[in-house]
């Protein structure tokens, strides 16, 4: 049979391009507009090429809100992973118990993140908060608004206390799926129960701990509300992640230009790292294929 | 190596068992000999893993007792009781070796590094699997994932037994055999207790000296091929084993006369009265068909399997199979069947009667 040759098939796609460009390409152009000129009001634009890329890339201050977000991403994937799994194991597997678990570490999961912040700013509060309070009423010298230590604390702990469901009820599905059989085979060839975790559980999660952590590094790495709901990115910079310290250039000052090169920035490294993630998940679904 | 005893040993899923029909094993008390093969063989649902679950304690019986030898080990752990399993589908661990997950056992008892690379190699030779020893065992196939199954099952030399849980189920039927062999070989060669869990005849029959079989959370019968099809204790072992199974009739019994729907016909042993719902049973193999004795017969159809024919029919509304050699006339004058009078046996509520001289 002959193929029709035309081209009706653009028309049939042009809604969904319509809508993209629209919800996407536009706005990253727009920003890439402002990236590439300087602006002063009155839509008048002056070309200046990569000059806001340049001052962007030799900044300090963006070098210090990197190497933040940096560390607290590291830090919250350091403590959230471990304990996410640990939970995960000993989650009750199966009964009322179990329902009531998922129930629980549900919870946080479903607050919404200027709310965690609110909670976790008045928890804080040496004044009214609870924590803060009895923290200093046992002598503990804490206030998360005018020590950079305390305030990457609370905000660490509440990320911990916000995320590390999401970790170890994804590795939970990973355990469940296993099969009873291999914990008898295990014991049968007498493993251990490192041996156990080693070589049934942590290779039966890996797929989904692999998502968790890309999740949970997307997510830390554009972290916004909390610390701003919490600690405002203060005491002085300490705080100031990314995406704080971006508001901050493009609505506190108003300098479009350097904030729309950093956005650009930004996205490209979040991108980078996600396609890192896609490559490995991928060549790891091969391996397991071959 | 040991001998293993169950003493009244029944075990129920159920927290508080009450009727009988509450147990998934129903009370038993069996010696298995050192150095046996056996073959646990029933159809799904009778209780053939609980049992095995309960020997290699990977499942507590709700009572009696488990011996290995003299020792007492129905609160032991499975880990302290060295034995090994084969599970019905494949385990392996994925992100080793095959030869990695060969020597696993062996490893985590602490086995010299020279021993496990020599046994490996044993081991490996035996399943076939020499060639792929250094590939990760992740995405082999089914088929040799079991194999590694199998070698990982019969790695260590002192255990007390190897239990089977039908682990050729998912391989192909020309390597069923070969392994089956292998198994057979081995335990000549080793003499380890080995228990071999299966719903297919063929195999129980070709793998073990002797044969157990079970029937609703019962031992109904232990022996040899030979003793399950001549003396079926039984009618779920006339039944299960052969093919087509055993043919029963109701019927009343008196002394060595039998009387099926209103026909008598000889018994080859002489029967008090039996209690109960009386049957006789008969071989397909033991019955003929003939032009006037016997009993009356109805033809339904013939199956020519090649070396013999398999008529089948009925009498007084019930099934009867007759095996019928090659080439012999099958004509509508064969009107009734005859039963071999020394090969009938007696049924009262299916277990099987002895009877006394004529």
């Amino acid at each position: 049979m002959d193929k029709t040759q035309n081209n009706k098939a653009w028309f049939l796609v042009l809604p969904v391009l319509v809508v993209v460009a629209f919800s996407a390409i536009l706005p990253l152009m727009t920003v890439v507009n402002y990236s590439v000129n300087d602006t002063f009001g009155n839509n008048d634009f002056f070309w200046v090429g990569l000059e806001w890329f340049e001052e962007m890339v030799t900044s300090d201050r963006l070098h210090e809100a990197l190497g933040r977000q940096i560390l607290f991403s590291a830090i919250i994937l350091a403590i959230e992973v471990p304990l996410g799994i640990y939970i995960a194991l000993n989650m009750p597997k199966s009964g009322a118990w179990a329902s009531l678990c998922l129930v629980l570490m549900a919870l946080p999961l479903l607050i919404p993140f200027n709310v965690v912040g609110t909670i976790w700013q008045i928890f804080g509060r040496v004044d009214i908060g609870l924590l803060g309070h009895y923290l200093a009423e046992m002598g503990i010298d804490y206030n998360y608004t005018n020590d950079p230590i305390d305030a990457w604390i609370t905000v660490v702990v509440m990320d911990v206390w916000h995320w590390t469901s999401l970790i170890a009820l994804l590795c939970y599905a990973g355990l469940q799926s296993i099969p009873n059989a291999y914990y008898q085979a295990a014991r049968v060839d007498q493993a251990s129960r490192w041996a156990v975790f080693r070589y049934i559980e942590l290779p039966k999660m890996q797929g989904v701990l692999l998502i968790a952590v890309l999740l949970r590094f997307m997510d830390s790495f554009m972290i916004y509300t909390e610390p701003f709901v919490v600690t405002g990115g203060g005491p002085g910079n300490s705080t100031t992640f990314l995406s704080i310290d971006l508001v901050k250039m493009a609505i506190g000052q108003f300098d479009l230009g350097p904030a729309a090169a950093f956005s650009i920035m930004y996205f490209l490294v979040i991108l980078l790292v996600s396609w890192v993630f896609y490559t490995v998940m991928t060549h790891l679904d091969k391996e397991e294929g071959r | 190596m040991a001998q293993i005893t169950l003493k009244n040993l029944a075990h129920s899923y159920l927290a508080q068992p009450k009727a009988e029909a509450d147990y998934a094993l129903k009370e038993m008390d069996h010696v298995w000999q050192n150095g046996g093969a056996y073959a646990l063989l029933g159809s799904s649902g009778c209780g053939k893993t609980t049992l095995l679950n309960i020997i290699s304690g990977l499942l507590r019986p709700s009572q009696g007792r488990v011996l290995f030898g003299d020792q007492d080990v129905t609160e032991a752990e499975t880990t302290a009781r060295n034995i090994a399993q084969v599970f019905q589908f494949p385990v392996v661990y994925d992100t080793m070796t095959v030869r990695e997950n060969l020597a696993f056992p062996l490893r985590n008892r602490g086995m010299d590094a020279a021993y496990i690379k020599a046994r490996v190699g044993q081991i490996a030779a035996m399943i076939g699997m020499e060639a792929t020893l250094d590939r990760k065992a992740r995405g082999l196939t089914a088929d040799a994932k079991q194999k590694i199954s199998l070698g990982r099952g019969m790695v260590r030399e002192d255990v007390n037994a190897i239990l089977f849980d039908e682990p050729l189920t998912v391989i192909d039927p020309h390597m069923k055999w070969e392994l089956r062999t292998q198994l057979k070989q081995l335990h000549r060669e080793f003499g380890h207790t080995m228990i071999y869990v299966t719903h297919d005849q063929t195999e129980a029959l070709t793998f073990a000296d002797k044969v157990v079989v079970m029937y609703d959370g019962r031992v109904v019968q232990m022996g040899t091929p030979e003793e399950l099809f001549e003396t079926p204790a039984h009618t779920f072992v006339g039944y299960f084993i052969g093919s087509p199974g055993m043919n029963l009739l109701p019927a009343s019994v008196q002394g060595n006369r039998a009387v099926v729907a209103g026909t008598e016909i000889l018994l080859g042993a002489h029967y008090a009265p039996p209690k109960g719902r009386v049957q006789i049973g008969v071989r397909p193999e033991y019955a003929t068909l003939t032009n006037g004795a016997g009993l009356p017969f109805t033809l339904r159809r013939v199956e020519d399997v090649g070396r013999h024919r398999i008529i089948r029919g009925e009498v007084a509304g019930q099934t009867v199979n007759v095996i019928a050699p090659e080439g012999m006339p099958v004509g509508v004058d064969l009107t009734h069947v005859s039963f071999m009078p020394e090969r009938i046996g007696v049924y009262a509520d299916d277990w099987r009667v002895t009877g006394g001289p004529v």
